[in-house]
C-alpha cells in the first residue's frame, strides 16, 4: 500500500523511511516514481525523506499538475519543517518541465530548492556523450580540491 | 534489411518494454515516423539524449515491417532555450502535438517540416506571444483550408469583419455574425499574418489583441483537427505566452 505521507510502497500506513526518526526532517527529496526512491537509496548518500509525485507533466499526454501529488507536496512544506527540497525527477522533457514548474511553485516560498546535476556516467568515454548531457557537465563543473 | 536517412524533429516518446522508447520524429521525406529507439532508457545509452522530443535531428533507420528501429542520430539543435523555459516549452509542445496529428505517415510533409523547424527557431529566439499563433494560421494555409480574412465567409461581403466563425473558417460580418466576437484589431492582426507580413508582426513586440489572435488560431486548428488540443488544456506555463482559454 501507499504511505499516506510520501506515497512511497510500504507496510502499514506509513512507509519504513517515513517511520525512522533518524532520517533528516529538514530534507525532502522528490521523485516521480517509489522505484525511483530505491535507486536514490542505493547510492547511501542521501538521509532525508521523500515525495513521489507519481509520475511527471506530460500535456502530450494529457499529464498536468492536477494528476500529480503536487498539492500534498505543499501541504506537507506547510505541515513539516522543511528548508530544502531537492528536484529528483529524471533528466528527460517531462522530468525537466516538472522540476521547472515546481521550482516556480516553491521559489516563492523561500525553501531551498535544488536540481540533481546532469553528467556523463562513471566508466564512460567523453567521445560516445551526446552534445546535450556533455554541455551540461561542462556547465555544471566544479574546482577541483576545493 | 533496407535503411534510410532523414532528417527529422521528434515529437513524443512512449515507452516500450525494460529500456526502449517507441519515438514519433517528423521527417520531411517520409513524413510521420514511429520508429524504436533501443536501450534509450539506460543512462549509458549514446542515443538517448538525441531522440527526447524538441531535438531537431538527422538518423538513420531500419525499415521494419510494423516499426522501424533507429540505428544513428546525429544532432542538429536541442533547441535548449525551449526545454530550460516553461513559457517556450508550452507554446513549443502544443506546435509538436499539431504536427503530429497532421502528419501522416510515409507521405512527404517538406513544406510543413521546414515550417515546424523555422517556427521552433523563432520561439527559442523571439519575445512576440504571436510565434505558435502564427505557426497555426500558416499551418491552416498549407493544410488547405487558409482562413477567409478579407471578405464574410458567408455572404462575401466587405462591411466591417464582427465575428469568427470556425466552423466556416473565417470571419463573418455583422448581418452574418455567428461564432466569437472580434475587435478591428484582431482582424487586422490575423490578416498581417495570413497575408504575408509576419516578419514584422512578430518584430513589432506586444499587441493588445495578441492573445484573441492566439486564441482564435487554436480554435481553428482544433475544427481542423476536429479534437481539443491536450497540450492547451494541460498547460504547464504561466500563460505569459499563451492566450487564456475563453
Amino acid at each position: 500500500m501507499l504511505c499516506e505521507v510520501c506515497f512511497n510502497i510500504g507496510i502499514g500506513a506509513r512507509c519504513a523511511i517515513c517511520n525512522d526518526e533518524r532520517r533528516d526532517q529538514s530534507v525532502l527529496c522528490v521523485v516521480e516514481d517509489p522505484r525511483d526512491i530505491v535507486a536514490v537509496e542505493r547510492t547511501r548518500e542521501f538521509r532525508g525523506r521523500y515525495h513521489v509525485l507519481g509520475g511527471a507533466l506530460s500535456p502530450i499526454e494529457g499529464v498536468g499538475p492536477e494528476q500529480l501529488r503536487v498539492r500534498e507536496l505543499l501541504a506537507r512544506l506547510d505541515a513539516e519543517e522543511v528548508s530544502e527540497v531537492i528536484l529528483c525527477t529524471n533528466p528527460n522533457l517531462e522530468g525537466e518541465a516538472t522540476a521547472m514548474y515546481l521550482a516556480r511553485l516553491l521559489l516563492p516560498l523561500g525553501v531551498r530548492t535544488t536540481r540533481i546535476a546532469s553528467g556523463l556516467p562513471v566508466g564512460g568515454d567523453l567521445e560516445y556523450a551526446d552534445e546535450l548531457t556533455l554541455g551540461r557537465a561542462l556547465e555544471g563543473r566544479r574546482d577541483v580540491g576545493a | 534489411m533496407p535503411t534510410y536517412r532523414d532528417e527529422g524533429v521528434v515529437l513524443r516518446t512512449i515507452r516500450l518494454g525494460e529500456a526502449d522508447r517507441i519515438v514519433t520524429i517528423a521527417t520531411p521525406e517520409h513524413g510521420k515516423v514511429r520508429a524504436v529507439a533501443k536501450g534509450v532508457r539506460r543512462t549509458t545509452s549514446r542515443i538517448g539524449a538525441r531522440v527526447e522530443p524538441l531535438t531537431h535531428v538527422t538518423m538513420v533507420c531500419w525499415k521494419g515491417r510494423e516499426l522501424d528501429v533507429v540505428t544513428q542520430v546525429e544532432v542538429l539543435d536541442t533547441f535548449r532555450s525551449l526545454r530550460e523555459d516553461l513559457d517556450r516549452m508550452g507554446p513549443a509542445l502544443t506546435m509538436l502535438e499539431i504536427v503530429d496529428q497532421v502528419a501522416v505517415e510515409q507521405h512527404p510533409m517538406r513544406e510543413l517540416f521546414t515550417m515546424l523547424v523555422g517556427a521552433l527557431s523563432t520561439l527559442a529566439t523571439s519575445d512576440s506571444p504571436l510565434v505558435l499563433a502564427a505557426f497555426c494560421w500558416r499551418l491552416l494555409t498549407i493544410e488547405g483550408v487558409a482562413p477567409v480574412v478579407d471578405s464574410c465567409v458567408r455572404c462575401g461581403g466587405s462591411g466591417p469583419l464582427v465575428a469568427f466563425d470556425a466552423g466556416e473558417g473565417g470571419f463573418a460580418c455583422g448581418g452574418c455574425r455567428r461564432g466569437q466576437s472580434v475587435s478591428p484589431a484582431t482582424v487586422d492582426l490575423v490578416r498581417r499574418i495570413v497575408g504575408g507580413d509576419l516578419r514584422r508582426v512578430l518584430g513589432e513586440g506586444v499587441h493588445e489583441s495578441d492573445a484573441d489572435v492566439e486564441h482564435l488560431a487554436l480554435r481553428a486548428v482544433e475544427r481542423l483537427l476536429d479534437r481539443r488540443l491536450r497540450t492547451t488544456r494541460h498547460a504547464i506555463d504561466a500563460g505569459e505566452r499563451r492566450a487564456a482559454p475563453a
